[in-house]
């Protein structure tokens, strides 16, 4: 069929490259909640603040996201290999790619999560605050579990975004099933292994929207 | 406004207390006490009366945005809440309602002034025991606010998990107020599967867990329907009753006062026009404003009366009715004697809070002399007469 042949395909070669993906995915997905959630926070709570110098802290913050966020991802890997050497050691395969994709996709995440805390009603923070809770308290026990359906609509948002990162990081020699869809179907012409990669990749952001539109709807309230 | 409390605090005997003794017996002596000043709290013991101010609002001024663009919502406000009272603040929309209530647990802090509670100036205090001093201030809300992520019992919950009460305690306590509220049946349904009414009782369950001293509510019924709104007030009521909750509520209904508060005050552009018992601020309105929150419920008819035709030989009298007075035939029995025919022209027969009340427009006609004479005589029999032309 249109001339291409399945039966030469290094299946193994594959299933290797699949689970680098899954394991890129899963580490940078991590990091990106762990870093992008207090940040996302914080930019949030200074936005609010009435102090001024909190004001400039939001202000810098802010410019700092944009930034980051702006910068093609692409661009982003190369510029941050020497940081990505003294983190982990290397700039290629696995753990090469992780800490650019971390540093390109916390501060979209941080971005979408500050935009779910502005969905959650001033009242029931306030209700929180004349029950004598600490902002602390109002963070953990109102704010975040208030916004669970627009942070977990924000976490899928994000790894489907990490997904075609890993894809682009292949291009540098990141690993995964983007690097073998570059490698052996554009380098080489091998066009089964860039369809197979790329059917995938669909597949796995097909599962992911669907447990992210799960989870979301199991949480919303409304 | 001083006097008025002055009168209402009765010193017996002269008593001391280590640290602030000496103060209080040079009050005593001078026999000007003011007593929210040196009172507060610990003096209720030793007094036997318990009618100072809970909550005082002193000379507080807020003001919103900077520059030109500022609004004064409050302006050198005084404001006293005695313990075990239900105080109603109305007004209409703008006047500065919310932002008075919530000056008395500073969500909203004032620009100048003092907020004192239970013998503590807020205003004065650190964040942490800010906090904590806000765990004895109940809050309900017009838009309930409850936590939409939570069960109706972990709404319930929330306050006391707040303060790391333990499983055990926890579960009684909820369970308690769950019942109080009547709302056990739907204990783990989430706000969204409620109605108006219930989502309100979960509101003034939560507020009640920490055991507060004082209650809040910033129009807790203006999104309820008639029925629902007076079953809230029936409850606010009864727990004002069980538990002796000093309650605040601001509404712009006057129907909300006349059911369940004791003493209102009428707030107009940032400041207090009118304040005292409600059975006085009702029946005898002195400013614009109350007259017209007053006159929003009979007003036409009482414009009606007021054209009714009548020329001197006849006289237009507003007549009031108190208490048990309101059962009696005061006035057929004194026209009867006094040999003076009336005409009722508009009449309302109601209740402030508990206390019946009854008002009568009444055209008095007959002989100018024997007219005079039966006013003297209902005067004298208790009913009030306010002559209208
Ligand atoms: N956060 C704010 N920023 C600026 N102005 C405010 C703010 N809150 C209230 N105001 C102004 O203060 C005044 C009093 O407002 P407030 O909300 O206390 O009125 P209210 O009596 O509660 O009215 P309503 O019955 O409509 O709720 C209004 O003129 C309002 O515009
Ligand atoms: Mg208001």
């Amino acid at each position: 069929m249109w001339g291409l042949d399945f039966s030469t395909l290094d299946w193994n070669e594959i299933g290797v490259a699949s689970l680098d993906t899954l394991k890129i995915l899963v580490s940078s997905a991590i990091f990106t909640f762990l870093l992008g959630l207090p940040l996302g926070v914080v930019l949030y709570q200074s936005s609010r603040s009435s102090s001024g110098w909190v004001r400039t802290v939001y202000t810098v913050l802010s410019i700092i996201v944009n930034i980051l966020r702006s910068v093609p991802f692409i661009i982003l890997i190369v510029a941050l290999i020497p940081i990505t050497v003294s983190i982990v050691g290397v700039s290629y395969g696995v753990l090469g790619t992780i800490p650019p994709l971390v540093i390109g996709a916390a501060p979209f995440f941080a971005r979408l999560v500050e935009t779910s805390l502005r969905e959650v009603d001033r009242g029931v923070l306030e209700a929180a605050q004349s029950m004598g809770a600490s902002t602390w308290q109002v963070i953990m026990k109102v704010l975040l579990p208030e916004a669970r359906p627009g942070l977990f609509a924000g976490i899928t948002i994000t790894i489907v975004t990490l997904v075609s990162y890993t894809a682009m990081s292949g291009m540098v020699g990141g690993g995964g099933l983007g690097d073998l869809a570059i490698r052996y179907g554009y380098y080489r012409y091998q066009n089964e292994v860039m369809i197979i990669s790329v059917l995938f990749m669909i597949i796995l952001v097909q599962l992911l929207q669907m447990a992210g539109d799960r989870l979301v709807k199991h949480f919303t309230r409304k | 406004m001083a006097d008025e409390k002055g009168s209402d605090f009765v010193y017996e005997e002269p008593f001391l207390i280590p640290s602030r003794g000496l103060f209080i017996f040079v009050c005593y002596r001078l026999g000007t006490v003011e007593s929210d000043r040196c009172c507060t709290g610990t003096c209720s013991k030793g007094t036997g009366k318990e009618s100072f101010g809970l909550i005082e609002l002193k000379q507080v001024t807020k003001k919103y945005g900077k520059g030109a663009k500022t609004t004064e919502a409050l302006s050198s406000l005084d404001l006293s809440v005695r313990k075990g009272e239900i105080f109603g603040v109305i007004g209409h929309s703008g006047a500065g309602k919310s932002t008075l209530i919530r000056c008395m647990n500073l969500l909203e802090r004032p620009t100048s002034g003092e907020v004192w509670v239970d013998g503590v100036d807020l205003t004065k205090l650190s964040k942490q025991q800010l906090q904590s001093k806000r765990r004895g201030i109940g809050m309900i809300f017009q838009h309930f606010n409850l936590l939409s992520s939570a069960t109706v019992y972990e709404n319930i919950a929330f306050p006391l998990r707040l303060a790391h009460m333990d499983k055990e305690k926890l579960a009684a306590k909820v369970d308690d107020l769950l019942q109080l509220v009547g709302l056990e049946d739907h204990k783990d349904k989430y706000p969204a599967q409620l109605s108006g009414g219930q989502k309100q009782r979960v509101g003034i369950a939560r507020a009640l867990a920490s055991d507060p001293q004082v209650l809040l509510c910033d129009e807790a019924t203006s999104a309820l329907d008639p029925q629902t709104t007076d079953s809230i007030l029936r409850l606010l009521v009864d727990i004002n009753q069980k538990f002796h909750l000093t309650i605040v509520l601001i509404t712009h209904e006057m129907h909300v006062i006349q059911s369940i508060c004791d003493r209102v005050a009428v707030i107009h552009q940032g400041g207090i026009v009118e304040q005292g018992a409600v059975t006085d601020v009702f029946l005898k309105p002195k400013h614009p404003v109350t007259r017209e929150f007053i006159l929003g419920q009979a007003g036409e008819s009482a414009q009606l009366a007021l054209d009714a035709p009548h020329d001197g030989s006849s006289r237009l009298c507003k007549l009031t009715f108190l208490g048990q007075k309101t059962y009696d035939s005061i006035l057929s029995r004194t026209a009867r004697e006094t040999g003076v025919d009336f005409a009722i022209l508009q009449g309302t027969i109601s209740k402030i809070k508990d206390i019946p009340y009854g008002q009568l427009i009444v055209r008095l006609e007959g002989d100018p002399g024997q007219i005079e004479k039966t006013i003297q005589r209902v005067t004298a029999e208790g009913l009030d007469v306010e002559v209208l032309d």
